[in-house]
């Protein structure tokens, strides 16, 4: 898809990168305030395991455009050990910091869909979704847009 | 580092230029410690209007700049969180204790006095 937009993660420089790239293209899908925010926080709070617990891995930011809604996916992917136990990354702990302090509960809150694949063999997909429901005037507008 | 410290009186005023990488926030924690014993500071203002994001990772760095400052005999005020990152910071339930915030410099100064027990920003 040629809007789709990559980010390489190796060093925190390209964490903020990432989260800059992700906020950008929420504000340009006409995500509302405080959405571009929100999910520059989830981007940030993802890429920063594969930054600190795997080394690299990269962010992949994508539009996605339904008749009734519109919205951003952030897939984050490394080819790291994998989490031991997702249960256990997602639960809030005590302090509210967040589980296993992965920040993974925080950024589940902050988007609309979560979900996590994670294997020893195959490394670790976090794939999030933020969605908004299109008003009436840019419904027909994408119906009108898919219909040429 | 993308961040202008000032000196004003008893107060150092840090006022972050753009958004911050975590090392970043890290060198400026370092920095602040060492500076409240360079200049016998008795405060700190921070002032992160410039920050996009506050996650996790950036709240235990302030947390942990206002706890290192303290025990180094300085008071910490935060200014400038934007609306959406306030909002942001809820949703993600981050744990903001014991961060003092005030709205803008004006708000920090006098608390900060406050705190300092009128050690006064003005140089005396």
């Amino acid at each position: 898809m040629d809007d789709e937009v990559r980010v390489a993660l190796r060093t925190d420089a390209d964490l903020v990168n990432a989260r800059a790239q992700g906020r950008a293209m929420a504000e340009q899908l006409g995500f509302p305030r405080p959405d571009p925010t929100l999910i520059a926080t989830a981007i940030s709070e993802v890429g920063r395991n594969i930054v600190r617990h795997v080394g690299c891995g990269e962010i992949i930011l994508r539009p996605l455009q339904e008749a009734d809604r519109y919205g951003l996916v952030v897939i984050a992917r490394d080819e790291g050990p994998g989490i031991l136990d997702v249960e256990a990354a997602l639960r809030d702990d005590y302090s509210g910091m967040g589980g296993l302090g992965l920040g993974l509960p925080g950024a589940r809150r902050l988007m609309d869909d979560f979900e996590i694949e994670s294997s020893a063999d195959s490394g670790t997909i976090v794939t999030m979704k933020k969605w908004r429901v299109r008003d009436e005037l840019a419904r027909l507008r994408e119906e009108r847009r898919r219909r040429e | 580092m993308s961040v202008a410290i000032l000196r004003e009186g008893d107060y150092l005023i840090a006022s972050i230029q753009s958004d911050l990488s975590d090392s970043e926030v890290v060198e400026l924690r370092n920095e602040l410690t060492e500076l409240v014993g360079t200049h016998r500071s008795r405060g700190i203002v921070i002032d992160v209007a410039a920050l996009v994001v506050i996650d996790s990772f950036v709240a235990r760095a302030l947390r942990s700049i206002v706890l290192s400052a303290k025990l180094r005999g300085a008071e910490t005020v935060i200014v400038g969180i934007q609306p959406d990152v306030a909002i942001a910071m809820v949703h993600f339930r981050l744990n903001l204790q014991p961060l003092r915030v005030a709205l803008d410099l004006d708000q920090a100064r006098s608390l900060l006095d406050r705190l300092t027990s009128g050690g006064g920003g003005d140089g005396r």
